[in-house]
Formats: C-alpha cells, sequence, structure tokens
C-alpha cells in the first residue's frame, strides 16, 4: 500500500461522523418474513433482486459449464446437438434478460438512486415491488419452460425457425422474456420519475453523480426500446400458436422483419447492460484516484449520446441478411458514430487517472480491469461495424468474444467492483481487502484467458453454435475452457468471503472509501427513510480537492461531501 | 382535507407533487406503449406498401359498420372518462362516480361489439388458415395484422376495464379519496386505449374502401 492510502486520518478531516443516524438500520427496522416480501424500501426490494439475480446468474453460468464442458474436444462427448442449443439458448436468455439487463439497475439503481439524491425512496415504491415479483414470475416461468425441455432458438429468436420449425417450448419462453420485460420497464418509469422529481433541494441535474446519469439514460433507453421487443414476442407468439401469417415466408411472411424489430431492441438492449457500468466505473475511478472526474459534462453528454444514437445502429446486425448495401453503409457509419462517446468516456476516466493519487483497493481494481476490457471489446466493435471485416467474422466467436468483453469483462467485473464498493455501504461490513483484490485480479486474467482466444479462433473462422468443430480449432478451444475454470473461481470466491464478512467482516463507518456521495453520509446500513434529516446541496460531486487545481501529489486533500444537513 | 391525507401516500411530501408524478409517470409510461403500437403499425405500413392492392383488397372484408359504431362508443368512453377524473379532482363524487360508470359500460359495450364482430369474421372465413376464404398470401398478413391489433387493442381494454373497474369500486365504497391521483393516471391509459384505436380503425377499416 502506498503511503497515501484510503484509511489513513487527513490533516483537516472533519471527525468521522459515527453512530447511527435517523433511527436503527434498514436491515433490523422490521423483523418476519412479510417485512422482507411485502416490503416497500427500496433497499430492502434492491436486496431480493440481488437474491433472484444471483439464482439466476447460477442458472445461465451452469449453460456456460456445460458449452464450455462440451467444447473442450472436437468431438460431441456430452450433449446431443439439440441439447447443446439448449443449453447456449439457457445460457443467453438467461444472461441476458435475467442477469445483465437487471443487474445493476435493480440492485445498485435500485438501493443507491434515492440515496445518491437525497430521497426517502423511489417515486412509486409499490410498483418497485411490483416489478420484484412480475422479474420472479417470468424467471419461474422461463425455468419451467427449461426443466419441462428447454428451447433451441438462441436467446436471438430468429424467423421462421422460432415460428414455424422449432419443436421447443418457444412461447414459454417468450412470454417470460415479454413478463421480464415489464418488470424493465416499470423500474425504468420508477427511476425517470425519481430522478425528475425527487432530488433534494440544491441537487440540479449537473450536480448529479454519474451513476445517477448512467441510470437515468439507462431508463429511457429501457422504457422505449423494451416495447418493441414485447411487440415482436407477441407477434411470435401469435404466428406459432394462431398460424398468423406474418413472419413466416412459406406463408408470405417477411423474417426480415422480425430481425428489424428484434435488433431495435436489442441493440439499444446493449446500452441498458453497459450504460449502468459506465456508472459505476466514474463513481469507482474517482474515489481512488482522489480526483474530480475529468470532464463531468461531456461525461454527462456522453450518456445521452449513446441512449439516443443508440437506436440508430441496430442494423449493423443484419450486413449478411440481404438488407441494401446503402442501408448497411448508413448502419455502419452511426455505429462509428456511437463508439465516439464511449472512447470519450474511457479517455475521461484514463484523464481523471492522470495526477490522481490511486490507490489500489479491490474495487479499483475491477474498475481498471474494467477500462482495459471494455476498451478491447469497444475497438473490436469497430472492426464489426466495417462491413467488409464483418461480412468475414459474422457468425465467428470473435463476434461472441467481442459481445463477452463487453457485457462480461464489461458490465459483470463493473458488478464486482460496484459490488465491493458499495458492501460496507449495504450491510454495514467491511470485506477482506486481501481476498478481494485476489479476486479481482483472478477476474481479470481469467477473463482474459477465457475470451482473448475466441477472437482468434472466431478470425481463423470457427462459426458460434456448433458443438463440433475441425481438429486445428481445439487449442483455443482448450485455452478457452481451462481460462473458465479461472473465471468460474473468481465469481464464486467473492460470494465466499462477502458472506464471510456479514458475521466476521470489520464494521464499516460510515464513509469507508472518504467518497463525496450523498450515500455516504449516512450510516452504515442507512435507516428506513435514508437520511435522519434531508440533506441539502450545494457543490457538484466529486469534490475531492480544490475546483481550480489539481490534487497535490504528495499529501490528500480533505473530501467534501456533497451534501450538508440544515 | 382528511381525504387529502389520506391520498397521500410516501414518499411525497404533498399531495401536488404525487399527483405530477403519477401523471408524470404514467406519460413516461404512455411513452412505452406508443412505441409497442408504434412498431406495430410500422411493421403493417411496412407491408401495405409491399401490397398495395392486396391490402386494400383484403381491407374491404373487415365489417366497416361494427368498426365505426365501436369508434363512436370508444370516443364517447372518453368523454366520460374526462368527466369523471375531473369530478373526482373537484370533489364531485356523483358525477364522478357517473363518469366512472359510463366509461366501465361503454368499454365493456365496446368490446361485446367486437365480439361480435370478431365472431361475424370468423364465420365469414377471415381468419387465416385452412377456412381463409380470401386468396393468400397478402390478404393472409392483412388479417395476421387485422387480428393481432384487434386482440392486443382489446387486451388493453380489458386492462382498462379492470383499472377502472377497480378504483371506481373503491370510491364507491369510499375506500378511495376522490383527491388520489390515481383517477387522473387512469383517465391518461384510457385516453392511449381511445387513441390507439384513432389510429386503427382508419388503417383495418377505411383503408379498403377510399
Amino acid at each position: 500500500m502506498s503511503d497515501i492510502a484510503a484509511g489513513q486520518p487527513v490533516p483537516g478531516e472533519a471527525h468521522p461522523r459515527q453512530g447511527l443516524r435517523g433511527g436503527p438500520s434498514y436491515l433490523t427496522a422490521e423483523h418476519g418474513l412479510a417485512a422482507w416480501f411485502l416490503t416497500t424500501d427500496h433497499k430492502r426490494i434492491a436486496l431480493l433482486y440481488a437474491a433472484a439475480l444471483t439464482v439466476f446468474f447460477f442458472i445461465g453460468g451452469a449453460g456456460a459449464v456445460a458449452i464450455r464442458m462440451e467444447l473442450f474436444t472436437p468431438a460431441a462427448d456430452l450433449l446431443s446437438a439439440d441439447g447443446y442449443n439448449r443449453m447456449f439458448t439457457l445460457h443467453g436468455t438467461v444472461m441476458v434478460w435475467f442477469f445483465l439487463v437487471p443487474s445493476i439497475p435493480n440492485t445498485f439503481g435500485n438501493f443507491l438512486l434515492p440515496l445518491m439524491i437525497g430521497a426517502k425512496d423511489l417515486a412509486f415504491p409499490r410498483l418497485n415491488l411490483f416489478s420484484w415479483y412480475l422479474f420472479v414470475g417470468a424467471g419461474a416461468l422461463l425455468v419451467g419452460a427449461l426443466v419441462a425441455g428447454g428451447v433451441d432458438t438462441g436467446w436471438t429468436f430468429y424467423t421462421p425457425f422460432s415460428t414455424g420449425y422449432s419443436q421447443s417450448y418457444v412461447m414459454a419462453a417468450a412470454l417470460a422474456v415479454v413478463l421480464a420485460g415489464f418488470s424493465s420497464i416499470a423500474t425504468g418509469v420508477n427511476f425517470i420519475a425519481t430522478v425528475h422529481l425527487l432530488r433534494t433541494p440544491g441537487m440540479t441535474w449537473f450536480r448529479l453523480p454519474l451513476l445517477v446519469w448512467a441510470l437515468y439514460g439507462t431508463s429511457l433507453v429501457i422504457v422505449l426500446a423494451t416495447p418493441v421487443l414485447t411487440l415482436v414476442l407477441l407477434l411470435i407468439v401469435a404466428e406459432r400458436a394462431f398460424g398468423l401469417p406474418i413472419f413466416d415466408p412459406a406463408l408470405g411472411g417477411d423474417p426480415l422483419l422480425f430481425q428489424h424489430l428484434f435488433w431495435f431492441y436489442s441493440h439499444p438492449a446493449v446500452y441498458i447492460m453497459i450504460l449502468p457500468s459506465f456508472g459505476v466505473i466514474s463513481e469507482l475511478v474517482t474515489c481512488f484516484s482522489r480526483r474530480q472526474v475529468f470532464g463531468y459534462t461531456f461525461m454527462v453528454y456522453a450518456i445521452l449520446w449513446i441512449a439516443v444514437v443508440g437506436f440508430l445502429v441496430w442494423g449493423h446486425h443484419m450486413f449478411v441478411s440481404g438488407q441494401s448495401l446503402f442501408a448497411s453503409l448508413v448502419f455502419s457509419f452511426l455505429s462509428f458514430v456511437i463508439a465516439v462517446p464511449s472512447a470519450i468516456k474511457v479517455f475521461n476516466w484514463t484523464f481523471t487517472l492522470y495526477r490522481g493519487q490511486i490507490t489500489f483497493e479491490a474495487p479499483m481494481l475491477y474498475a481498471l480491469g474494467f477500462i482495459g476490457l471494455f476498451t478491447l471489446g469497444g475497438l473490436t466493435g469497430l472492426f464489426l461495424a466495417s462491413v467488409p471485416i464483418d461480412v468475414h467474422v459474422t457468425d465467428t466467436y470473435f463476434v461472441v468474444a467481442h459481445f463477452h468483453f463487453i457485457m462480461v469483462g464489461g458490465a459483470v467485473s463493473a458488478f464486482y467492483g460496484g459490488l465491493h464498493f458499495w458492501w460496507p455501504k449495504v450491510t454495514g461490513r467491511l470485506y477482506p481487502e486481501a481476498w478481494a483484490r485476489f479476486a479481482a485480479v483472478l477476474m481479470f486474467f481469467g477473463f482474459s484467458f477465457t475470451f482473448f482466444p475466441q477472437f482468434v479462433m472466431g478470425f481463423l473462422g470457427m462459426p458460434r453454435r456448433y458443438q463440433v468443430y475441425p481438429p486445428e480449432f481445439q487449442i483455443w478451444h482448450v485455452l478457452s475452457s481451462s481460462g473458465a475454470v479461472l473465471l468460474a473461481a473468481a465469481y464464486l470466491l467473492p460470494m465466499g468471503y462477502l458472506a464471510w464478512s456479514l458475521i466476521w467482516g470489520e464494521r464499516a463507518g460510515e464513509d469507508p472509501w472518504q467518497a463525496t456521495g450523498l450515500e455516504w453520509r449516512t450510516s452504515s446500513p442507512p435507516p428506513r427513510d435514508n437520511f435522519r434529516a434531508v440533506p441539502v446541496v450545494d457543490t457538484g460531486p466529486y469534490f475531492y480537492h480544490p475546483d481550480k487545481e489539481g490534487p497535490r501529489h504528495d499529501r490528500r486533500e480533505a473530501h467534501q461531501n456533497q451534501g450538508h444537513e440544515t | 382535507m382528511s381525504g387529502e391525507a389520506e391520498a397521500l401516500r410516501e414518499p411525497w411530501a404533498s399531495l401536488r407533487r404525487q399527483r405530477e408524478a403519477a401523471s408524470f409517470g404514467m406519460w413516461l409510461f404512455l411513452g412505452s406503449e406508443a412505441l409497442l403500437f408504434g412498431g406495430l403499425i410500422l411493421a403493417f405500413s411496412v407491408n401495405r406498401l409491399l401490397h398495395p392492392d392486396a391490402f386494400a383488397g383484403a381491407g374491404h372484408e373487415t365489417n366497416v359498420v361494427y368498426g365505426t359504431v365501436n369508434t363512436v362508443v370508444l370516443l364517447t368512453s372518453s368523454l366520460a372518462m374526462a368527466v369523471g377524473a375531473e369530478a373526482a379532482r373537484a370533489g364531485l363524487r356523483e358525477l364522478a362516480l357517473l363518469g366512472l360508470s359510463l366509461t366501465l359500460a361503454l368499454a365493456v359495450a365496446f368490446l361485446v361489439i367486437k365480439g361480435f364482430e370478431w365472431s361475424a369474421d370468423i364465420d365469414e372465413g377471415l381468419f387465416p388458415g385452412q377456412a381463409f376464404k380470401l386468396a393468400p398470401p397478402a390478404a393472409g398478413i392483412f388479417f395476421a395484422f387485422y387480428w393481432f391489433m384487434t386482440g392486443l387493442h382489446g387486451l388493453h381494454v380489458t386492462a382498462g376495464i379492470s383499472v377502472i373497474a377497480w378504483i371506481t369500486w373503491q370510491a364507491w365504497r369510499g375506500e378511495r379519496p376522490l383527491e388520489s391521483p390515481a383517477f387522473e393516471a387512469a383517465a391518461l391509459y384510457w385516453h392511449l386505449v381511445d387513441i390507439v384505436w384513432v389510429f386503427l380503425y382508419p388503417l383495418l377499416y377505411l383503408g379498403g374502401r377510399s
């Protein structure tokens, strides 16, 4: 640890505020099952979501384990071709809709959004609880479909296979995803209304922490994109159940229409998955480099830019579908356009590090890993946005590697980083730092080991979604499957020591990281109503050093929390 | 004043703000609904551009009498809903209950008429499949959209009926104060159901008759 590590007393720092503020913590305020399952407290609902998401993470992970085990050798060893299809469909549907889309918004977003803007709760607390029940109901329906025999269409439900040929439980899975979409929309509406109407006095739009901005942008995309997914899945159900000819070319329908509508949702959905992690990473990087976020306003504009332009790039999934070359070129251009704000964010994180007083606590290690992996994932996205390269690598492991770099190397790393960062706030306990650093480094290497070989074999021509392959690809698959073992260990390890810390962990103070957000000026864990007195804000976020000068290189400035009490 | 206190819910400090939130939240949801039906109408329009003659011919087969009567019924129900919600806000209990009940009656009438129309359509062989009387494929696509659009709209009508019936029942029993923002939010939703029909009616019933 360097001599400027967090936790050392800093000259001029106010006495740390200890003790209970505003009554017993939200965890102990009420007891009994009903107090959890009928709660309208956003913090308890966040924990309910966390529990459900953990279950789905294991189910989706089981699909990944089956895939990587099968691919260890070129022959079909464990699974039939049909069984393999069902496994990657299970992995994709569960991970996309039941883990990644709700992961950061419904856990950290639910927990932190009201705290960060100084509110008592979300705008519609009962809607929030309702969305959890919808989500769990949808998950139960999906798991039911998977247990009954599974789905073999892939998470993309492409027609006409999904409407006319698949013999699996497509309708149940599609309806489960529709229900999960309703739950997403409810959360999105709730977040937008909360940010508009429940900011504490003085919390102007351009004083909002970047995580709040990221969740706001995400919610906009959720509210406007998800209904199109609902529509397209209902159309599939109508065609399968009632024989209404809409997509089936044998009946005169147009399967490309499905792809257009599907990707009109599913490309913005990528931003639903990654925008919240941008917010998390911004919070982590600024805190552990003791430096104001570089270019705060541009970070905000980048989020909004991504949210808007994300709706205009769906055609880059369809370069080989027969869409006109002109359309492909327009979508290609727009896909390059949307890379700009992502690049702005990466540069701004890097500039935030520049001349910062960086310490390497576990959340920061996850954040730094995120920046590296996201950059690689983003740059390979530009490869795929170029029509000629995309034609070469469409439906190969290159694509698989690209989106796993964004969604797993990016979004899941950010989830774990945020989990460590806010763990003291959520539970009131500190996690064991040495173990956490080990897990963070292990995740970076395990991830790279798993997915970097997939770029290589994809470029060499290994197609996705096959369980048998020519022997020359075996070396890459063995690398990938071996890395997946490390990656699995890196995911399981934190579950162990975080659970350990619940009982034996050191008690956390209000502000263990000396961070500036409003969530750090209440007790850990917070009381039911979040704050004893409503905090008032008169500065922007991230006040780690005086406005006009950078931090001194040799000692830490006293940080100043964004709020104060009246 | 006790009604106001009763209508106020966590986390709001004032009923005025809570009312603003309820309307705002509902508008956001309506934005979502607009994308749902917008996507559907776009898909319909694309197919109509691809098969203009077949769509015109198929559109001629829809039952314009049922469709027009239903348009009148639904527009009137929206008026009744507006009266009900405004009366609730003004604290006029009888007028509010009357407006809400009339809305419900007209909404149910809409579904009943729709049911007669669907049944007549099936008898005439207008459901795509073995008994379909028109020449496939394009006329089949038109009727696929016809059934899907009217069905999805019917689901929205049903959802609206459930919500309005629930808050009307509560208001009638005195369990929901008239100051509750729910009346206005439900009215906004009901107007959307109405507006969607205003788009579906010309697309499905009038397109083949111009």
